[in-house]
């Protein structure tokens, strides 16, 4: 019975099932970020204090939300990996890394570029902007130490150790703004107040957010599987997978 | 609409660097990652018939 549970916890059904979900997830992602656009640019009005530099948020929430979203996700699996010793979490758990690193580091690029013109600097070493910062390490360093170890499953182990301390910072960048002064705005969205932009703002930010979390699906299931064959290379499923798709002899590069 | 012509969607209201700026790198980083994910999964499939064609 409980079998039936953990069929997609083998590395065989998920590669399939990852294969199956791609195409649908980047059409997801490519209507949501189409859309988004679209109200986010030709929709949503001029901000009354910040002119058109507020556009900027479309992508900059989103990826924030996401870089802090995808760490918490990256520890959980890890930390399933490491205690139960299941295979394909921890392989998960390396996929998801670059993809919140590179959220991460939209999250800062983009908030720079909003700082200069409403704050008049690109960066200050405040509480928000510098979590954030310390995020970026702790995806970097996460990233680094997994590569440095040959041994996999030890490798696994170290990775989520680091990671699982390291879930203390989230709280810490989204907190950030309440528990110390900073030049960073408050939440933008609260669950308790009624929210303080334009429906249309808000409608593009959601649909861009949307859009993030498809694409976050669909590009790490791609990763996933890469690493899925990697691991299971000596497997008798992949060398079949792997003769299916051998192209003719020379044709190939 | 908010905008009158194409010079004004590309001036964005003087804050063309910073909107576009942004914009552009997550697009190169959002389109990037994709394609060196697929790299990494066709290079783990020719590593994988390398393997099992050393074994038979």
């Amino acid at each position: 019975m409980s079998l039936r549970l953990f069929t997609f916890a083998a590395p065989a059904r998920f590669y399939a099932l990852a294969g199956a979900l791609i195409p649908w997830l980047w059409a997801a992602t490519a209507l949501l970020a189409a859309a988004g656009l679209y109200i986010g640019f030709f929709v949503a009005p001029t901000d009354a204090t910040q002119g058109e530099s507020y556009r900027i948020i479309f992508i900059h929430v989103p990826a924030a939300w996401m870089s802090m979203v995808l760490y918490l996700v990256m520890a959980f699996w890890a930390a399933i990996g490491w205690a139960f010793n299941a295979r394909l979490a921890s392989m998960v758990a390396r996929a998801l890394a670059p993809t919140g690193a590179m959220f991460t580091f939209v999250a800062l690029w983009t908030g720079a570029f909003w700082g200069k013109p409403t704050w008049g600097t690109w960066w200050v070493w405040d509480a928000r902007l510098t979590s954030e910062l310390i995020l970026l390490f702790l995806y970097l360093g996460y990233i680094a130490l997994i590569n440095a170890i040959d041994d996999v499953r030890r490798a696994d182990h170290a990775g989520a150790l680091l990671a699982v301390v390291g879930a203390v910072n989230v709280p810490i960048i989204y907190f950030s703004v309440k528990w110390w002064n900073t030049l960073h705005q408050g939440a933008t969205i609260s669950m308790t107040a009624a929210p303080k932009m334009a429906s249309t703002m808000l409608t593009a930010m959601l649909l861009m957010t949307l859009a993030f979390w498809a694409y976050a699906f669909a590009v790490v299931f791609m990763r996933t599987r890469a690493i899925v064959l990697e691991r299971e290379q000596h497997t008798d499923w992949v060398g079949a997978l792997a003769h299916g798709k051998q192209q003719p002899q020379g044709a190939g590069s | 609409m908010n905008w009158g012509s194409a010079g004004d969607f590309f001036a964005m209201g003087g804050y063309g660097l910073y909107v576009w700026g942004s914009y552009l790198v997550t697009a190169v980083l959002m389109l990037a990652e994709p394609v060196l994910a697929r790299r990494q999964h066709a290079e783990a499939l020719r590593a994988a018939r390398d393997h099992d064609d050393q074994e038979t």
